[in-house]
């Protein structure tokens, strides 16, 4: 099957799946928790897409980048319950915060010449004191977290059936992947993978390294955060640790690389890999730090044995075929 | 093309170039030379703004382009290879070139057509699709030749693209460069080997504690036995002039 073949299959077997489960025609059984996995699948591999676009594409490698997603989820959210903003334009507003957040860090760091551990560590400490802060001041109403009122119509970004959210997570990842596609066919990604793997011979050759890197964080700052104010409208809430949570930068790390790092369908095949898992350990057991350990190997495991990710391990099956 | 006026560099207290003045004129083959760690790799690093002088000038085509940074000197025109080569290393042949190309065109069809040009022009053309990091040291030499080139060049600055190769190879890269030359690029190169050097430059600058010591055609810098010998070694000249 060529490239081209596989994509369109997926994305009809994308298309239809939540019909097999929806309302009372449902194909083969009525389920929002079956509808909601695939959209949490999707949207861990729109975030994962996200991580990918600078900690794959151009080894910016980020500790932190739930830093991003937390801005706009609380972007949107404040701009909305409290001043009264429609979510739309709030999703907007959110976008282009994380692309001006991400542009912002960009430039702290990459000007002064901090790069691998030194800028993942910096976007950790970024993303920990902006948890630190909303718990602290106001207009985030600080630990309380904000509530958005429920308003279930499609004007204000809420939607009484888990499909539509389903559909937008589809949307999400879709366009994550015509970035990372367009990553791989256009002089903006070929200057990625450049720097990525040699800065000075980048330099040598013209690029601006430091430009074509903050302009590479504003893009991967701009989906995370799109991705936040998602989540802030499918479950209402969001309080400092929800926005800034660690483990939120942690999972989007670990499926784009489980899945293959750089590459176009890494983070969906991650995003799968990792969800599945997530599913079942919650299954087989309610103990919650099984979930996290199981990642840690698994990382583990991926790091060691397949620095490509699951991706890359397809690729050299086909190659020995 | 390029004038360098009293370039002085020093790395904490040690003076890798004292106040080095020279020329290259256009379209000419300029050899620079001088014993190891003389200053040649620093020169050419601050020729191309991957060091900044602590004091001194540098003309290229016409303008100042002292203190400017890499990736600006090089969209002006002068590109520097690598001594230790510094390849993409997990993207392919290709693609190392086209990251050169680029400079020249944001079209990546037309970048591919030109970058795959240029690396079949230096012999690569049966590795295009392999990746960097499976060349051998010969390859290697020609990626960083090719990558360099893509750029479409006024002047190239060949940081010993011939060493570590065996007399076949040189005489290859010895062509090769002759070639670039012909088709209007200006070449100053760094080589210890001295065979390529009397055969390839027009001029010779000899470099010695970071500072100039002599300039002139091959044959004049090899006869200059005192310099030769005083800064290259004992026997230095008698091996050029038999070279
Ligand atoms: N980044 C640096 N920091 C400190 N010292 C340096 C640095 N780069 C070069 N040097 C020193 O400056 C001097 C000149 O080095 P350079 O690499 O320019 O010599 P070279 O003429 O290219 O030698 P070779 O023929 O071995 O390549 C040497 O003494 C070297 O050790
Ligand atoms: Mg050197």
């Amino acid at each position: 099957m060529s490239a081209r073949a596989a994509t369109a299959a997926l994305l009809a077997a994308a298309l239809v799946y939540p019909l097999l489960f929806f309302g009372d025609g449902a194909w083969l059984v009525r389920s929002n928790y079956a509808i909601d996995v695939g959209m949490l699948a999707l949207f861990a591999a729109f975030l994962g897409q996200s991580w990918n676009v600078a900690g794959g594409f151009a080894g910016l490698t980020s500790f932190g980048h739930v830093l991003f997603f937390g801005t706009g989820a609380y972007c949107s959210t404040i701009l909305h319950v409290g001043h009264g903003v429609n979510p739309w334009f709030g999703w907007v507003a959110a976008t282009t915060a994380g692309a001006a957040l991400g542009a912002a860090v960009g430039h702290l760091t990459f000007r002064v010449g901090l790069r691998g551990s030194y800028f993942a560590l910096i976007t950790l400490a970024f993303a920990e004191t902006f948890r630190v802060l909303a718990n602290s001041v106001g207009f985030t109403r600080g630990g309380l977290g904000i509530l958005i009122p429920l308003d279930q119509r499609a004007a204000a970004l809420q939607f009484h059936d888990p499909i539509w959210f389903y559909y937008l997570a589809l949307a999400l990842c879709a366009s994550g992947l015509a970035i990372a596609w367009w990553l791989t066919r256009s002089r903006f990604g070929t200057y990625l993978a450049a720097i990525r793997e040699n800065e000075d011979a980048a330099r040598a050759l013209g690029i601006d390294v430091v430009r074509q890197k903050v302009r590479c964080l504003a893009l991967s700052g701009a989906m995370a955060a799109a991705g936040g104010t998602f989540y802030a409208q499918k479950y209402l809430y969001i309080d400092p640790s929800i926005a800034f949570g660690v483990d939120r930068s942690v999972e989007m790390l670990l499926v784009a690389m489980i899945g293959g790092a750089g590459t176009v369908f890494g983070p969906l095949v991650g995003a799968g890999a990792v969800v599945a898992l997530g599913e079942a350990t919650r299954a087989l057991s309610d103990a919650r730090g099984l979930g996290l350990i199981l990642y840690g190997l698994l990382l583990v495991a991926i790091v060691g044995f397949l620095p490509n990710g699951l991706v890359g391990l397809v690729r050299a099956a086909r190659r020995d075929a | 093309m390029l004038e360098a006026r009293g370039v002085t560099k020093s790395f904490g207290g040690l003076l890798a170039l004292d106040g080095a003045t020279l020329t290259v004129s256009d379209g000419a083959i300029v050899a620079l030379i001088g014993p190891n760690g003389a200053g040649k790799t620093t020169l050419f690093a601050t020729l191309a703004g991957f060091l900044e002088p602590d004091s001194g000038t540098i003309g290229f085509a016409g303008g100042d382009v002292t203190g400017l940074p890499p990736h600006a000197i090089a969209e002006r025109g002068m590109v520097r290879t690598f001594q230790i080569t510094q390849p993409f290393a997990r993207l392919s042949v290709l693609e190392n070139v086209v990251v050169g190309a680029y400079l020249r065109t944001p079209h990546r069809g037309e970048a591919m057509e030109r970058a795959a040009a240029v690396a079949r022009r230096l012999g690569l053309g049966d590795r295009l699709n392999a990746t960097a990091a499976s060349l051998t040291v010969a390859g290697r030499k020609r990626l960083e030749l090719a990558r360099a080139l893509a750029t479409r060049p006024k002047l190239l600055l060949l940081d010993e693209v011939m060493a570590g190769l065996n007399p076949t190879e040189i005489g290859e890269i010895v062509a090769i460069v002759r070639r670039i030359r012909d088709d209007g690029v200006t070449i100053f190169l760094i080589e210890h080997v001295m065979q390529a050097v009397m055969s390839l430059a027009e001029r010779v600058h000899v470099i010695a504690g970071g500072r100039i010591i002599a300039e002139g055609t091959p044959a004049a810098i090899a006869s200059d036995a005192a310099v030769v010998e005083a800064y290259l070694g004992r026997g230095a000249a008698r091996r050029m002039l038999h070279a």
